[in-house]
C-alpha cells in the first residue's frame, strides 16, 4: 500500500505502465494520462453512459471504476473501432451511425457505440423495444434516439448477414 | 502532453479528483480481506463491482481510508447446483451471469427474469450479488430475490463467519445486520418444489431505473390448490418484505377473482411505502397491489402448466 501505485494495462492493443493515485477514476486516467479523449466524462456517477468502454470483453462505465482496478486488464475505447483511428475507415457500426444521422453534438456517441458493440455481442436485439431497452442507460440530449435506434437496427442486420 | 493542453484544467488532474484520498489493497484471499477490514476498525471499505460504492465515493458521501478490492479472490467465484436442486452462488457472481446462466434459468427462472431488470448492461457486467445484498437498497432486485427465495447468506469475519437468513439480513434502507468486519462470501438458494409457478412484476419510470415497486411470487400447486406460496415485494418499505398474511390467505385455495381481491388488500396492508420525488406513498401502495395481482395470476398459470 502506498499513496501512488504502479499499474500495467493494455489499451487498444498498446501496453501502458503508469503510476497513479488509487482514487484516479479510469475515465480520467484514459483522458488525462493517456490522452485518449474519445471517452467522454459526463455525469461522473454512473447515470449518463457517455464514458462506457470495454474492459476484458464487457462494457463498463469508466467513471465507476478506478484505474488501479484495471491493472492487468485489456481495455478497448472508442478509438479502437475505426481502423487507424481515421474517419476514413469507420467500422460498420460507426458507418451506420453516420449514415442514419445517429448523432448530432456527438457527446454521447462514444458511449452509444461502445454500449451497442457489447449489446450486439450479447443480445438478439430482435425488436426496436429491445434496442431501446439496451440503450436506456445512455443518455442523448440531441437526437430523440430515433436515429440511434435505426443505426443499431441496421448494425443488427449486418451482424446477421455476416453470420450467414 | 500537447501544448494546447498545458493550461487546461484537465492537465492539473490532482486538483480535480472526485473521491477523497484513500489507499488501495487488492486482497488475494477471503482471510486477507477480512483481516485488512478488521484492522481498519471501521475506516476500511470492501469494493467488488463498485457500482453502488463508486458513486458514493465520487460524491464524497463515503471517505474510507482504505479500499479493499476483492474482485481478484478466486474462491468467491462459483455458481453450482446443490445435490437437492438448489444453488450455491459465490459472492462475486455478477448480475449478468445470473441473468444469462442456463443453470439459473433452469432452477430459478424467476431470478433470471428479475436480473434482466437490474439497471443497464454495463452495470450488470460489473455489479455482484454480494455487493448488492451488502448495499441493501430497498428498491434493488437482488435483496427482493433473496427474501423471496429464502436465501441463506454465508459470511466471513474475524470470528469465523456465520449463516444469516435473508429475512434477517435487512434492517433498514442501506442497512444490514452485517458486522463491521463481516463480508458476504456465498448465497445459498434452497431448491424449489417441482413445477413451482413463478412471476416477477416491476414498474419503473424508465427501463433500468430503480423500481417504484416490484413483486416476486412463487406458487406450488397440488390437486388444484395452492400448497405453498411465497410473495415478496420491494420499493414499498425500508427493506424488501414478505406478504405473510397474503401467503397464508391463498394457501389451500384455488386462485379466483374474489380471492385475488382479498389478496390485493392483504398485500397493500402489509407495506409501508414512502413518498419521494418519483411517486407518492398512495401510488406505490396502489401499484404494489396491481403488481401482486398480475404476478399471482402469472405464477398460478405457470404452476398449472399454462402460458402466463
Amino acid at each position: 500500500m502506498s499513496a501512488v501505485m504502479n499499474i500495467k494495462l493494455t489499451v487498444n492493443g498498446v501496453v501502458y505502465e503508469k503510476t497513479v493515485e488509487p482514487r484516479l477514476l479510469l475515465v480520467d486516467f484514459l483522458r488525462q494520462d493517456l490522452h485518449l479523449t474519445g471517452t467522454h466524462a459526463g455525469c461522473e456517477h454512473g447515470v449518463c453512459g457517455a464514458c462506457t468502454i470495454i474492459v476484458d470483453g464487457d462494457s463498463v462505465r469508466s467513471c465507476l471504476m478506478f484505474a488501479v482496478q484495471a491493472d492487468g486488464c485489456k481495455i478497448e475505447t472508442v478509438e479502437s473501432l475505426a481502423r487507424l483511428g481515421s474517419v476514413d475507415s469507420l467500422n460498420p457500426l460507426q458507418e451506420s451511425f453516420r449514415s442514419h444521422h445517429g448523432l448530432q453534438c456527438g457527446f454521447c456517441t462514444p458511449g452509444m457505440l461502445m454500449t451497442s458493440t457489447d449489446l450486439l455481442k450479447k443480445y438478439p436485439l430482435a425488436t426496436d423495444e429491445e434496442i431501446r431497452e439496451g440503450l436506456s442507460g445512455n443518455l442523448c440530449r440531441c437526437t430523440g434516439y430515433e436515429h440511434i435506434v435505426q443505426a443499431v437496427r441496421t448494425a443488427v442486420g449486418q451482424r446477421e448477414e455476416s453470420e450467414k | 502532453m500537447p501544448s494546447w493542453k498545458k493550461d487546461c484544467p484537465c492537465s492539473r488532474a490532482n486538483e480535480f479528483m472526485k473521491p477523497a484520498q484513500f489507499e488501495y489493497l487488492r486482497a488475494a484471499s477471503i482471510a486477507e480481506a477480512v483481516a485488512a477490514l478488521s484492522a481498519q476498525a471501521g475506516e476500511g471499505k470492501i469494493i467488488a463491482g463498485g457500482q453502488s460504492l463508486v458513486p458514493m465515493l465520487n460524491f464524497r458521501l463515503l471517505k474510507p481510508l482504505l479500499l479493499i478490492d476483492i474482485m481478484g479472490i478466486a474462491e468467491l467465484k462459483f455458481l453450482e447446483e446443490t445435490p437437492g436442486g438448489g444453488l450455491r452462488i459465490g459472492a462475486l457472481t455478477k448480475h449478468h451471469t445470473l441473468e444469462t446462466s442456463p443453470l439459473v434459468k433452469r432452477l430459478f427462472p424467476v431470478l433470471s427474469e428479475a436480473m434482466s431488470h437490474v439497471a443497464h448492461l454495463a452495470i450488470r457486467n460489473r455489479g455482484t450479488i454480494g455487493g448488492s445484498l451488502s448495499h441493501a437498497d430497498p428498491a434493488a432486485e437482488l435483496p427482493l430475490m433473496a427474501v423471496l427465495l429464502d436465501a441463506r447468506i454465508r459470511t466471513a469475519s474475524p470470528e469465523g463467519g456465520r449463516t444469516i437468513a435473508a429475512a434477517d439480513l435487512f434492517v433498514a434502507a442501506l442497512t444490514t445486520r452485517l458486522l463491521e468486519s463481516e463480508i458476504i462470501v456465498e448465497v445459498e438458494l434452497p431448491a424449489l418444489a417441482p413445477a413451482t409457478g413463478w412471476a416477477f412484476e416491476e414498474v419503473s419510470r424508465r427501463a433500468g431505473d430503480f423500481a417504484l415497486a416490484a413483486v416476486g411470487v412463487l406458487l406450488a400447486v397440488e390437486k388444484g390448490k395452492v400448497s405453498s406460496a411465497s410473495i415478496a415485494m420491494m420499493g414499498v418499505a425500508e427493506t424488501p418484505l414478505r406478504a405473510a398474511r397474503a401467503e397464508a390467505l391463498i394457501k389451500g385455495r384455488a386462485i379466483d377473482a374474489s380471492l385475488l381481491d382479498e389478496l390485493v388488500t392483504a398485500v397493500r396492508d402489509a407495506c409501508e411505502p414512502n413518498t419521494d420525488l418519483h411517486a407518492s406513498a398512495d401510488y406505490r401502495r396502489h401499484l404494489v397491489g396491481v403488481l401482486a395481482r398480475r404476478a399471482v395470476i402469472a405464477a398460478w398459470k405457470r404452476a398449472l402448466g399454462e402460458q402466463p
